[in-house]
């Protein structure tokens, strides 16, 4: 019998921390190409290996490898890279916006665009996204107009969400974009439940739910899996493994024992980890997911496997807890700069092309904003003061009535 | 005495209490290294290591649950909800368990938890960083719920509440970690410099739960108020020049009856004060007290000033705070009923 030891508390700590080198020795990453891609239709019990791979489609020259590069034209690939430098234009924007004073808060998706961009090309236009804060590229690859979010960031009076909601808590029901919370996780089982209405109802609409890898913590996380894997709901759940949560690294929400990928396991759905930075893995993966979903073999999990490019928000500066050189150090590099160099290695594309797009997307995004400005920023304008009581209810109580006219509105 | 901001009055009474009793210990989103988002555990991570205030999951119900597990066994564990908007997955731990554990095991497995959180608007923080939910935790009973002030009650009251053998929901208003708040936005704001109680003591002492204190002495109204709204009615007495007696609660659960009683009976009069919204808020349960208590004493109703019955709005973050024009309105409508 071996010695009794001691108990020790094990509290996980990420591998560099502000002064540190960053080190992401520890990653496993295989060669684009690699990992197999069997069938959508295949059985869970078949593809217990994918949870633990990681699915790339890009080499290091651009070039797509393997069974899961899709067959995408030169027109789709462009449509995605620009609705990628479309969302970071408009991120750096209304980042500096903030840091001017005319709005309360801002959210970056810097480093993570490819996934939500090839999500909302990849799926169509009856299926509904229930996002988290850092998916704003689906509006942008469906082209949702600017202003409108530029106005909501601002809550001014031209506010489509009436200045109720903090910046960048978007609804786009026209978009396939579920209304955002600030409680993160909580619409991963509206994901499940949307699904399962599409199913009752004998409809092919399917539906995509998205959490970071820190919220599969909540309990939202797993009941949702629960659902959809007993009721086989035409789903996707997507976990966007971003590294951070805030100040928190992956190891806090468990990824020192296992992938995130392989939560899909003890549900009996499979489990796809897919390359984040690679907006054709990302396109592959959807594309797979969806057409077993509309195929009523039911939900898939994917953890899409990326990095955090800044801060979590306009709130913290990550240089007070991770390395500052860290996301310049992130092995897969930068999605916008990857689907670029796929592009030029095709003779599809160039760098004066791309400097140019640029610009046009920064003048396009500051258009917008000067004419939020013009509507006001926040503070300046807001709506109709009555509008803080409207949509209460559907119609409002005695309460509300009163109150509204002790407002004097 | 060192003047200390909220936030450092709340580091200093957890820094205390880390290097007192080995038994306390701190966990939740970011408090670690990072130091909380307000940086409340600032240094406490590495100052009395990483198994003494470090990172949990993003699982509020996760953290609540454990930390009743750690306190059964016998630890003090004070754990932070990042934001009070964000403690409803843990309602069920807090309400079904914590609060009830002593009574169900007749005693034998006991809860002696802290559970902080930062609460309340005035931050532009929209639906999700603005809310004030202490009515929800006073409606349960088998836990206490206290709200601090000032910096000399937030450390004392925090360490009181460490200290206690039941659960304690700890709510931090987060308009006042850096300074008084009296609802004026479009003034300066103040630091607490200066300010008497950001005078704290260094070391070790205790605000006795259950005790309200008497913020303004006056005879013609008694305000009841907690939290930001404290400041908020002093500027509102002051504004109108109502000879008004101003009574911190200081908790919620355990009240301080005896307080509002005597200050009621003298004054005749009563205004109740918070920032959550009106209907079935904690300002019903105290406007209810007062009726039941001292209804011959009372010459006019009782009024609350409250948030109205909607979400926290973004936009209309100062439409929706209960600032000192609608306190000092209650106050005159108090005075001018006649008796």
């Amino acid at each position: 019998m071996k010695p009794r030891s001691r108990l020790a508390l094990h509290v996980p700590a990420p591998s560099s921390r502000p002064g540190d080198k960053p080190d992401f020795s520890g990653l496993d990453i295989p060669e684009a190409g690699e990992i197999r891609r069997p069938p959508c239709d295949t059985a869970e019990a078949e593809m217990r290996d994918l949870p633990y791979a990681l699915i790339r489609v890009l080499d290091d020259e651009g070039a797509p490898q393997g069974d899961w590069a899709p067959r995408l034209s030169p027109d789709v690939l462009r449509g995605g890279l620009r609705a990628m430098l479309l969302t970071r234009a408009f991120d750096e924007r209304l980042f500096r916006i903030q840091r001017q004073g005319k709005t309360s808060f801002y959210m970056k998706s810097t480093g993570e665009e490819a996934i939500a961009v090839a999500a909302s090309m990849a799926l169509g236009a009856k299926d509904m996204c229930f996002p988290t804060y850092r998916f704003v590229g689906w509006l942008m690859a469906r082209s949702h107009p600017l202003l409108p979010l530029v106005n909501q960031i601002f809550s001014n009076e031209k506010d489509p969400l009436k200045g109720r909601q903090l910046p960048i808590l978007y609804s786009a029901r026209e978009y396939g974009f579920y209304s955002l919370s600030g409680n993160v996780g909580s619409r991963f089982g509206h994901a499940v439940g949307w699904a399962m209405a599409s199913a009752y109802k004998g409809d092919d609409k399917i539906a995509m739910g998205v959490i970071g890898e820190g919220t599969t913590a909540e309990g939202d996380f797993h009941e949702a899996l629960t659902f959809a894997s007993v009721y086989r709901a035409p789903v996707i759940l997507a976990i966007t493994n971003n590294q951070w949560a805030i100040s928190s690294f992956s190891g806090i929400a468990g990824a020192e024992a296992t992938t995130f990928a392989a939560k899909a396991l003890a549900y009996g759905i499979p489990g796809l980890r897919v390359d984040g930075n690679d907006f054709l893995a990302v396109w592959a993966a959807i594309r797979w997911a969806a057409e077993r979903a509309r195929l009523n073999l039911g939900a898939t999990l994917i953890e899409f496997f990326t990095y955090r490019a800044e801060g979590h928000s306009t709130s913290d500066d990550p240089a007070k807890y991770r390395p500052s050189e860290e996301a310049g150090a992130w092995p897969l590099g930068d999605p916008v700069e990857r689907l670029k160099q796929h592009l030029i290695a095709q003779n599809e594309w160039d760098e004066a092309r791309h400097e140019a797009l640029i610009a046009e997307l920064t003048e396009e995004v500051r258009a917008a904003v000067k004419e939020g400005e013009r509507a006001g920023v926040l503070g300046q304008s807001k709506p109709s003061v009555k509008e803080m009581f409207e949509n209460v209810f559907e119609e409002p109580d005695w309460r509300l009535i009163e109150q509204r006219r002790e407002m004097g509105s | 005495m060192p003047e200390l901001s909220m936030i450092k009055a709340l580091n200093d009474a957890l820094d205390v209490m880390l290097a007192r009793d080995p038994d306390v210990l701190i966990f939740g989103e970011d408090v670690g290294y990072f130091g909380g988002v307000f940086r409340v555990t600032d240094k406490l991570q590495e100052k009395h290591g990483a198994t003494r205030c470090f990172d949990s999951p993003i699982s509020e119900g996760g953290i609540v649950a454990t930390a009743i597990g750690m306190s059964a066994y016998g630890l003090r564990p004070v754990v932070e909800i990042q934001f009070a908007d964000y403690i409803l997955p843990a309602y069920d731990q807090i309400v079904s368990e914590a609060s009830r554990l002593r009574y169900r095991s007749n005693g034998e497995f006991i809860a002696p938890l802290t559970v902080r959180s930062p609460y309340g608007g005035g931050i532009y923080g929209g639906q999700t960083h603005s809310q004030s939910p202490e009515a929800i935790f006073a409606h349960v009973t088998g836990v206490k719920t206290v709200i601090p002030s000032t910096p000399y009650d937030a450390k004392g009251l925090l360490i009181a509440a460490i200290e206690c053998n039941d659960p304690v929901i700890f709510l931090e208003p987060k308009r006042l970690y850096n300074g008084p708040f009296d609802g004026h936005h479009d003034r300066p704001t103040t630091s607490w410099a200066g300010h008497p109680a950001a005078d704290v003591p260094e070391g070790h002492y205790a605000v006795p739960l259950g005790k309200a204190s008497v913020a303004r002495e006056g005879s013609e109204v008694t305000v009841l108020a907690y939290g930001t709204m404290v400041h908020v009615s002093a500027a509102a007495i002051e504004e109108s020049g109502i000879d008004a007696e101003l009574i911190d609660l200081r908790s919620i659960v355990p009240l301080d009856i005896d307080a509002i009683t005597a200050s009621v009976r003298k004054t005749g009069r009563c205004v109740v004060v918070h920032e959550a919204s009106r209907y079935a808020g904690f300002g019903g349960e105290l406007a209810a007290l007062v009726q039941e208590r001292c209804f011959y004493h009372l010459e006019s109703p009782v009024e609350r000033v409250a948030g109205w019955d909607t979400p926290y709005p973004h936009a209309f973050e100062w439409d929706y705070f209960p600032g000192p024009a609608r306190v000092s309105a209650a106050l005159k409508r108090c005075l001018e009923t006649p008796a």
